[in-house]
């Protein structure tokens, strides 16, 4: 399938950098099998750790004799919860700054209750990984095992088993109260009301959650870790009682994140063990330990009441969605936040009443997963509204189009939308990609379509004061340097960054080096988490290249005798504008453009400088470079960017402004579904999204087709099964996620409003490009075969079900 | 515990490591020789990571023993091709953005290698099923599929 570019058929003619679809600095790198993961290194003396695991979901912990453990040859260290200072703590999830609102508790090992199957109990570092494994057996546990409870519901439920030792289970509750509900559904000529249930899921990232660590000359506790926040170097300080400056943590290159290293993974472990031994550590989880014992996607609950006038205007929305958080709180209030304000969707309703509840159990404990709290309603309301444009005769896009938000529309919750909301053209543009239909191949196959719109947040919620800062330097020669402490999970974080630079200083990319992920020696980013890195660090990186650039200029005006706004930038020069000649789509293409795309995009940035004489008109950037430095002025800059911020929302009405800004999109997908074994193929996928302004297409294009399979896996296959608290797929042999085999050719189509938040109107797309995929997979299934299914995921046993096949 | 001798051509360079007879190929790559661009994603042959040349083929270093390398020859990514020389399937995989996080590409790599040793004009079909052993999941794989096929001979038509 062709990829797409909407509304530019041309590159822009603006932009040198941006916008172009150049392979991303950090590629060559990984094909050559140079990059260093947290787990590529060994230093001299290197101990190797291991987290003893509990055998129960729900118990009480009686005694740990380590004696055994401690006496094998090898064994050099063995931790329980007595040897840690603060070991009860609680998160607060990589803050810049100290704010209010939520904070979960977090306990380094267990010590009273045991809350879920896999919770850490006791850490050993031996000088072999085989001895650390074999210590661990030689750990003797006493339990107490008790009743737990492992159905949310149950759990709400006054005198319930308490998972901890609060008196409620319910760790919080929002509500969203907009009109009348009543007035709303008498207003209703139909109405549809169900339940769907969404399972919990693995972010299954190939790279387990893994680091080293090392006791530095200067006496700090240093942790390279595959991790999504280096600002947990706080958090793992507390918890040894030691000032925030003395540890620090590196995150190189991490091997795919999707919100699973957000939380604290093996940073206070290793730190733990460093401090106690005085010697390097090394600990990386196996796979099994990643699944079962790190945070997951909430398994939801959620009922939905919807209705709508007999011409398709939706007009009451009643939701109660109840979310298991599993055994410990992390973030759970926070995804259940991002639910409730998406709980409506992209949808403009009078009358709204929306009542969520996040319940610990004794299941796997659930934190941020990409989407954080999006999906999961996003397949109840987007079912509901199939559902009624089916009892109305209405098609899926007439029913959407008649009720999607606009520019200026408020929200369930009030907030207007202030910047561009393009859902609409997002909706047609993919059910126009699509086709015509597909001719179904034998009797028992049927085809079906299904569309599905969203919106998703991206960048923090706002009343946690964001910010991030970003460092650029230019050296004598005219090279440039980037530090920010942004963490690059594969999404291309750093490269971006490294695009703006180049496109303000007037460089090409290659130009640009990017130092990230270092709390001590990187200017701190904050999280790459919330979709928030290409709008936060992009805008503090763009500030301070504008810095540099404008010292450059004023340099450069007094060589040539003339003023900076007559100035450009670009290829190395600066020069006074209007003497160059851009010949955009021409015939030279730029050598780093130079690309084959398989014929299926053309980067065409040609330039070609005037030949006439010009030393009068043009100077090299290499010397403003030296004729700044040897004045002493700056070519540096660190500049911080502040999100706009709003205080907390009114809590009894939900009413109150949570995000910046919203990324809106549309998939859809066609499926043939075997009627005789349930066996659903995805025949096409089209994702849509109103990117704002692709930075680097190539890579929004990698985001939105890595998003739609990521969504697929939700909605076709991924399901973390458990039985009373014990996992019953903990591999990736039982734990399914799509293979080449399975994966459809996702077609995107990008729209560039310009109208976000980030650095050249450009919105975040990470997580918004996986949400309604599921949805829109549902309502194919359902189009095909004249029924629906309410739970995730849509197995071929389930479609049995429900054609009353078995 | 009884050890084994074994010994190995590892991208063309000699390699030797006393084993025991539990050791993985894997274990062995990292952990003896630091052949770090092999990576461990779940040590049971699920996910593909550790996908190396085993004379000619491609395999999982992790269900490997190390003692069945013994007299062989290994090929990782860095062996396919290098800075200096690098092979048509980078050069694809960085043009085409096949790259996200990167973990599961040396695996990719070794797969895509054999397969068009094999195969030299495989189609996007074929390149699916050869790569069906290597999880990716960043990419929705089709970028990846989209530059092995670049790097294919064309078929004639």
């Amino acid at each position: 399938m062709i990829a797409k570019r909407a509304d530019t058929e041309s590159v822009k003619a603006e932009y040198r950098v941006i916008g172009k679809p150049l392979p991303r600095h950090d590629a060559w790198g990984k094909v050559y099998g140079e990059t260093k993961y947290s787990n590529d290194y060994k230093l001299p003396n290197m101990l190797y750790g291991k987290v003893l695991r509990s055998r129960y979901a729900a118990a009480r912990l009686l005694s740990i004799d380590t004696r055994d453990a401690e006496k094998l040859p090898g064994v050099v260290s063995v931790m329980t919860a007595k040897d840690v200072q603060n070991n009860e703590t609680v998160t607060r999830f990589g803050q810049t700054h100290a704010v209010g609102g939520f904070e979960g508790l977090y306990r380094v090992l267990a010590d009273k209750k045991i809350r879920f199957k896999g919770e850490a109990v006791a850490l050993v570092a031996a000088e072999r990984r085989d001895i650390a494994e074999k210590a661990i057996d030689l750990i003797k546990v006493e339990y107490e095992p008790l009743e737990g409870v492992f159905d949310p519901v149950a759990a709400m439920q006054p005198g319930a088993y308490q998972v901890g030792e609060d008196k409620s289970n319910v760790i919080c509750s929002y509500k969203v109260r907009k009109g009348n509900i009543e007035e709303g559904f008498a207003h209703a000529d139909v109405i549809v009301e169900n339940t769907y249930r969404v399972p919990m899921v693995d972010h299954a990232y190939l790279e387990p959650e893994s680091g080293m660590a090392w006791l530095d000359d200067d006496g700090v506790i240093t942790i390279r870790a595959a991790t999504q926040v280096i600002e947990h170097f706080r958090g793992v300080a507390d918890v040894l009682g030691l000032p925030h400056n003395k540890v620090r943590v590196i995150a190189p290159m991490v091997g795919g994140g999707f919100g699973g290293k957000e939380d604290i993974t093996v940073e206070t472990y290793l730190a733990l063990l460093v401090w106690k031994t005085g010697r390097p550590v090394s600990l990386t989880y196996t796979r099994e330990e990643s699944i079962i014992a790190h945070g997951k996607r909430h398994p939801y609950i959620m009922r939905y009441k919807t209705g709508a006038t007999k011409d398709g205007k939706l007009v009451a929305m009643e939701a109660e969605l109840i979310s298991d958080a599993g055994g410990y709180v992390y973030l759970s209030p926070w995804v259940l936040l991002y639910s409730t304000v998406q709980a409506t969707g992209p949808y403009d309703i009078a009358h709204v009443r929306v009542d969520t509840h996040t319940v610990l159990t004794n299941n796997t404990f659930c934190s941020a997963n990409r989407g954080f709290g999006g999906p999961q309603p996003c397949f109840a309301y987007e079912s509901q509204l199939d559902e009624l444009a089916k009892q109305l005769n209405l098609s899926p896009l007439e029913i959407r189009k008649r009720n999607y938000l606009h520019t200026g529309d408020a929200m369930a919750t009030g907030r207007v939308l202030e910047h561009r909301v393009e859902t609409e053209q997002t909706a047609e543009k993919v059910l126009e990609a699509l086709g015509p239909p597909s001719k179904p191949k034998s009797p028992p196959e049927k085809i079906g379509r299904g569309v599905a719109s969203s919106m998703t947040s991206y960048g923090r919620m706002m009343f946690l004061h964001d910010t991030s800062r970003s460092f650029v330097s230019l050296d004598l020669d005219g090279s440039v340097t980037v530090r920010c402490g942004v963490q690059d999970i594969g999404g291309g974080q750093a490269s971006s960054l490294a695009q703006i630079a180049a496109e303000i200083l007037g460089v090409p990319l290659s130009d640009v080096n990017v130092y990230i992920g270092d709390s001590a020696l990187t200017p701190l980013a904050g999280t790459t988490t919330a979709t928030r890195q290409l709008y936060m660090s992009g805008n503090a990186t763009l500030k301070a290249a504008r810095v540099v650039r404008d010292n450059l200029l004023k340099k450069a005006a007094e060589i040539l005798n003339t003023s900076p706004e007559n100035l450009d930038l670009k290829d190395r020069e600066i020069f006074i504008q209007n003497h160059r000649k851009d010949t955009l789509g021409l015939k030279k293409t730029d050598p780093e453009c130079n690309v084959n795309y398989g014929g299926t995009r053309k980067a065409v940035v040609a330039v070609e400088t005037c030949v006439d004489d010009d030393s009068d008109r043009v100077v090299a950037l290499e010397d403003v470079v030296k004729a700044c430095a040897a004045e002493g002025m700056p070519l540096f800059n660190v500049a911080q960017f502040n999100a706009p911020t709003r205080e907390l929302i009114d809590f009894k009405t939900g009413q109150g402004k949570v995000f910046a800004d919203f990324t809106f999109g549309t998939q859809a997908i066609e499926v043939s579904v075997d009627e005789e074994t349930g066996k659903v193929t995805v025949l096409k996928i089209v994702s849509c999204y109103d990117v704002g302004q692709a930075i680097n297409p190539l890579s929004a294009e990698g985001q939105l087709e890595g998003g739609a399979l990521y969504g697929l896996g939700y909605g076709m296959m991924e399901n973390v099964i458990m039985e009373k608290g014990i996992t019953l797929s903990p591999t990736l042999a039982e734990y399914l996620i799509p293979t080449a085999v399975d994966a459809p050719d996702v077609e995107t189509i990008m729209i560039e409003s310009g109208g976000g938040v980030g650095p050249f109107g450009a919105k975040g797309i990470g997580e918004p490009s996986c949400v309604p995929t599921a949805p829109a997979l549902a309502n194919a299934v359902s189009d095909a075969l004249g029924v629906r299914i309410y739970e995730l995921p849509i197995t071929p046993e389930k479609i049995l079900k429900a054609l009353g096949k078995i | 515990m009884m050890t084994y001798s074994i010994e190995t051509n590892v991208n063309g360079r000699p390699r030797a490591a006393e084993v025991t007879a539990r050791d993985t190929l894997l274990d062995v790559l990292r952990d003896h020789w630091d052949v770090f661009e092999v990576k461990n994603g779940c040590e049971q042959g699920d996910c593909g990571v550790c996908t190396v040349i085993l004379s000619g083929k491609a395999v999982n270093a992790c269900l490997t023993l190390a003692v069945q390398a013994n007299g062989k020859d290994v090929v990782t990514a860095k062996g396919i091709g290098s800075p200096k020389e690098p092979h048509l399937l980078q050069t694809k995989f960085v043009e085409h953005g096949a790259i996200q996080c990167g973990f599961c590409t040396p695996g990719m790599l070794t797969s895509a290698k054999v397969l068009l040793d094999q195969n030299p004009k495989a189609n996007r079909q074929e390149i699916r099923e050869a790569i069906a052993g290597n999880l990716c999941r960043c990419t929705g794989y089709k970028k990846i599929v989209d530059a092995i096929e670049a790097a294919a001979a064309k078929p004639e038509s």
